[in-house]
């Protein structure tokens, strides 16, 4: 496959393709699509963590006017994908999602126990709060810390061998004794919810007995179309998934939850449409959440700042239905040269709802904890925190030993390190006032793997010029269609405004999910080879026209034109193209994916964040007053929509770093902060100038378009980056997010 | 939210006689607090009468006073140049709590009357005296970090059926504390008036019940007598972000200055007890005093030996007496 790179776009990128209908309130959300005959579903969820449901008295709510059902494992359909069910109910082992009204055992707070279907919103709301539940309870175990000690390895990691999961070890870690300077401490993660502002919903339609299409928020309409169809034993065609719009996911909406399947399941028992749309209290035991997790580094360095050894342990939570593993420890492996590494990871199984990927998930959490500790190893080294990462810079994979396809974060650091100004900045802790505030600086490195998956994408010409490609991919907030109208444009020299992008439907050529920073590396590069396949059909039939353009003949293509690069004179348009060969018009489908390339080199997307603080000395309070984060994505495809990904990731970081913080009672395993008055996320003014700058450099080794992902670099590192300028504010080492006043007064 | 009439009464006087009627109704005016009540089963009203239209947003200076209908909008009150000018203090204290969107609802009677945010409060799972007397206090021993540290008679709990440590959430009444300020208050018997101090309850025996005023009963106005506060008030707001939440500890401070001495002072802290908290006796404290770190130091600490921490939340004993240190720093204006 030929290989090449976009051109640096930055002068030229386009504003979002489908800003206005966002802006406008014309685009059509997932709970928005008008359906004749729609009916609403409101969930009623356990109050206990642990023990089954013995009672359902549903009378008071059957009275309430409107409604149609009350939906409960006391008569919900049967799922055809399911087992047969056992009686007395079993607890299931680890590896089986919830399947919702199937038994009455209560796994989790907030589990599903009913659902309640009436003619309006209002009157199923009403009727839910009506609905009397009674449980058997049973002693609970949802506190981490006190449970710690049952933490074990994951047994997908048992069965495994090849898991990346397992224990690791390079060189010889137990040298970390020997190491001049050596530091070890705790570093805890708090469970923190994904929260977009639209809450999940969606709307079950039951076209035929046989056919079902839901209009379900989610990021992956493809990966969804399996699961439904696999679960009701339908062929997958028969089964439709729509999500063209979606107001933020993080990562909420990878996989198919319960609550979707609770409204397909009404759906078929009503013979009805139904629209099930998520309290915001719900989405905190509805659609995962980043688990708590707590991680241990030894670190250690000789006295010219050279790296001795790693010991990097971590523990997350998990649900005692599934096991959710994530890259906590294995960044550690791969970002600096250093001779001696252990990694360990452990699951604890407690009595909470599963979680799931969050934005960075594993990386952000590890990447807290590894460069706090490169940081703290960088004080007691009495060395720049950022020369000592450069001492330590890794010129190959160490940990595959590989070469990288591409990595420019020396540059990045180069860049950010000019940017914010970091050579003014005076080493000592505690030693700079403005205005009466600490001020400190501090910054972290950002990585993450790369990924691309196979992807498909389709390419039409039409008589009039116009473009439209196609593809099942999603866009949960990146502007994925400005970035595939952007290649197409560059490819075929279309103006964007003669091109349509499609996304968000299961009927599309085959994508991946949007999820792992993987949108633009996959479906991209297959964008990217159906325009071009598009063109080289264009370009056949033009050499039927034209001698320029006969087989082998080099072209250029612009407005709506092909010129041969000979000449690059008297272009021949598409439409003309078309007309002489009496088309509507062409179409092509193409397919793309990972070679043998993935083997010869370690990909990965690189950066840093370089970050300013205030800390008000006598209430704590801490400000970030300006953020530089550089990114080494290979080439950047779109800077405007790049741009805004890369500050949406560095304001999830500041939530992460300062405020979010999901705190549960244990006495009763419910989640106490279940709304944004206590569930703090950032609000504008904890949002500084956030300056982003990219390498733009293309990897020529990572695909077609030289194009890396972006999404998660985004948010890896953040906070340990505003973590690093607390302590070069305060003097304070804060290893527990958030950093909250109390933790600095 | 269970079904509820609407009524629209045309006058006060028929609203304050619909409520005598239906005992079961409630007022609404800006909803921003009620309604996610409602919409959370906390609150449910039978019936709602809708204040809104009726004649209660004049903000007028007369005679010794600034006179502040019920239903002037926080966002008025915050810009009105009578308050700008003769309390800033509370115009201050406004605007540092909740959103634009919120304080363009919310109305000044409605402020008052805010319940707390404390999350057993808002979860009907969980137990709570001031939402279901009698089934216990779910913070005492549970999720307390942003929980009171001050109490009547200086102690909490010891009743396990009526103990309370919630916080008042509202801004404004931290600054109407330490100023000169009434409620007026109508009911069926005609027009009462209420010092500020006396219209919120502590905690002790009934924490359902937040304020003083009866049922049915109307607030009309507040009043805020003149002083000579303006150019050395402060009101300073800690929170866990930027904008938009609670306080973990707010100070009002107001002061009077001449010759570089301070003549006469005002205190009352928000987020650290059942009601705003009045600091009686920092006038006598101050008075005649020079400003300085120091001074500040020792009058913080001593109001802060009669408070008491639960289990989450004994930074706030230190956070609230750094707070009254960096409020008088920043009304005295010494660095």
């Amino acid at each position: 496959m030929k290989r090449q790179s976009l051109d640096n776009p930055s002068d030229t990128s386009l504003s979002r393709v489908d800003g206005a209908v966002k802006v406008t309130g014309a685009a059509t959300y997932s709970a928005e699509y008008a359906i004749p005959g729609l009916v609403h579903a409101v969930l009623v969820t356990s109050t206990i963590a642990k023990g089954s449901i013995t009672a359902i008295d549903s009378r008071e709510a059957e009275a309430v006017p409107g409604v149609l059902a009350v939906i409960s494992h006391l008569n919900a359909i049967t799922v055809p994908g399911w087992p047969a069910k056992k009686l007395p109910a079993e607890r299931v082992a680890a590896g089986t999602a919830l399947r919702v009204f199937y038994d009455p055992l209560i796994y989790f707070d907030g589990q599903p126990v009913a659902m309640v279907v009436a003619a309006t919103h209002e009157q199923a709301v009403h009727a839910a709060s009506l609905v009397r539940v009674t449980y058997q309870q049973e002693a609970h175990q949802t506190h981490f810390e006190k449970n710690i000690g049952q933490a074990g390895i994951p047994q997908n990691v048992q069965r495994a061998k090849n898991s990346p999961f397992q224990d690791y070890e390079r060189g010889d870690a137990s040298a970390l004794r020997n190491a001049d300077v050596r530091i070890e401490a705790e570093y805890t993660i708090p469970t923190q919810h994904h929260q977009p502002l639209e809450p999940h919903a969606i709307i079950a339609v039951w076209e035929a007995e046989d056919k079902l299409t839901v209009y379900d928020k989610n990021q992956g309409v493809k990966s969804a179309q399996g699961q439904l169809a696999q679960a009701f034993k339908l062929p997958r065609e028969n089964v439709q998934v729509v999500a063209t719009y979606i107001g933020g996911a993080f990562g909420s909406g990878i996989r198919v939850w319960p609550h979707t399947m609770a409204a397909v399941m009404a759906a078929k028992q009503l013979k009805r449409p139904v629209k099930l749309v998520l309290g915001r209290e719900q989405m905190f035991t509805s659609v995962g959440y980043r688990p708590y997790t707590k991680q241990k580094i030894s670190i250690g360095a000789a006295k010219d700042g050279r790296l001795a050894g790693i010991v990097h342990e971590g523990t997350g939570q998990t649900s005692m239905y599934e096991e959710h593993l994530e890259r906590t420890v294995l960044a550690s492996r791969a970002l600096y040269a250093c001779p001696h590494v252990a990694t360990r990871y452990r699951l604890l199984p407690l009595d909470v709802n599963t979680p799931t990927w969050m934005r960075g998930p594993g990386d952000a959490t590890g990447m807290f904890a590894l460069e706090s500790a490169m940081d703290e190893l960088a004080y007691a080294l009495k060395t720049d925190p950022l020369e000592f990462r450069l001492k330590n810079y890794a010129e190959s994979d160490p940990e595959r030993n590989l070469p990288w396809s591409a990595k420019s974060l020396r540059e990045c650091y180069e860049l950010g390190a000019e940017k914010i100004g970091w050579k003014n900045r005076l080493p000592e802790p505690r030693s700079v006032r403005r205005n009466g505030m600490l001020l400190g600086y501090g910054m972290a490195s950002s990585l993450y793997g790369f990924h691309r998956h196979p992807s498909r994408a389709r390419a039409v010409m039409h008589a009039d010029g116009s473009v439209i490609v196609q593809s099942a991919t999603m866009d949960i907030g990146p502007g994925t269609g400005t970035a595939m109208t952007r290649i197409a444009t560059k490819v075929l020299g279309v103006n964007a405004k003669k091109v349509r992008f499609d996304l968000g439907h299961s009927a599309l050529p085959d994508a991946p999910g949007q999820n792992g920073s993987s949108t633009i590396p996959s479906v991209g590069s297959a964008v990217h080879v159906a325009c071009e396949a598009l063109k080289s059909k264009l370009v056949t039939l033009a050499g039927e026209m034209s001698e320029k353009f006969r087989p082998g003949a080099e072209v250029v293509a612009r407005n709506g034109k092909i010129f041969s690069s000979a000449d690059d004179k008297d272009g021949l348009s598409y439409t003309d193209i078309l007309k002489h060969h009496r088309l509507n018009e062409l179409e092509v489908t193409e397919a793309s994916k990972s070679g043998a390339e993935r083997d010869q080199y370690s990909m990965y997307s690189f950066g840093c964040h370089f970050v300013e603080v205030e800390v008000d000395p006598l209430t704590g309070e801490v400000r970030v007053t300006r953020v530089v984060t550089c990114a080494d994505v290979g080439a950047i495809i779109n800077y405007k929509t790049a741009r805004s990904q890369s500050i949406g990731g560095v304001v999830g970081g500041i939530g992460m770093a300062l405020m979010e913080h999901s705190e549960m009672d244990h006495r009763f395993g419910r989640y106490v902060t279940t709304d944004f008055a206590s569930y703090h996320i950032p609000v504008h003014a904890d949002v500084p100038s956030i300056e982003v700058y990219y390498i733009d450099k293309p990897d020529v080794q990572a695909n077609p378009i030289g194009s890396k992902g972006l999404g998660e670099i985004a948010i890896v590192g953040v906070a340990g980056a505003i973590a690093n300028a607390v302590f070069h504010a305060t003097g304070k080492r804060v290893r527990e997010l958030p950093i909250t006043p109390d933790k600095l007064i | 939210m269970k079904p509820f009439q609407y009524l629209r009464p045309k006058t006060i006087a028929e609203a304050i006689s619909m409520a005598a009627d239906y005992p079961e109704a409630q007022y609404i005016a800006g909803g921003t607090n009620l309604v996610d009540l409602m919409k959370r089963g906390i609150a449910s009203p039978s019936k709602l009468i809708d204040i809104n239209h009726l004649p209660l947003k004049k903000i007028e200076h007369r005679y010794d006073r600034l006179r502040i209908g019920a239903l002037a909008l926080n966002s008025d009150v915050a810009k009105n140049k009578s308050v700008l000018s003769r309390q800033p203090l509370l115009a201050q204290a406004l605007l540092a709590g909740a959103s634009g969107q919120l304080r363009n609802m919310a109305t000044v009677g409605g402020n008052l009357l805010q319940r707390t945010r404390c999350s057993y409060f808002y979860d009907l799972a969980l137990p709570c005296n001031k939402r279901k007397p009698g089934s216990g206090c779910g913070a005492e021993a549970g999720v307390n970090r942003t929980h009171a540290i001050f109490f009547a008679g200086n102690g909490f709990g010891g009743n396990e059926k009526s103990s309370c440590i919630a916080v008042h959430p509202s801004d404004m009444c931290v600054a109407l504390t330490a100023l000169d300020t009434e409620v007026v208050i109508n009911g069926t018997s005609g027009e009462r008036r209420v010092p500020f101090k006396d219209f919120h309850r502590l905690s002790t025996l009934q924490p359902e019940l937040d304020t003083n005023l009866q049922p049915g009963e109307l607030v009309t106005a507040i009043e805020v007598t003149d002083n000579a506060f303006a150019q050395h008030s402060h009101y300073l707001k800690v929170r866990d972000r930027a904008s938009y939440a609670f306080a973990l500890v707010s100070v009002a401070a107001a002061l009077q200055m001449d010759g570089g001495r301070i003549w006469d002072a005002r205190m009352a802290l928000g987020g650290v007890a059942h009601k705003p908290w009045r600091y009686w006796a920092i006038d006598l404290m101050l008075r005649g005093q020079a400003p300085s770190e120091k001074l500040f130091r020792e009058v913080a600490e001593h109001e802060m030996q009669s408070a008491k921490a639960t289990t989450q939340n004994a930074f706030k004993i230190k956070l609230t007496s750094n707070a009254i240190v960096a409020a008088l720093k920043a009304a005295t204006g010494i660095s």
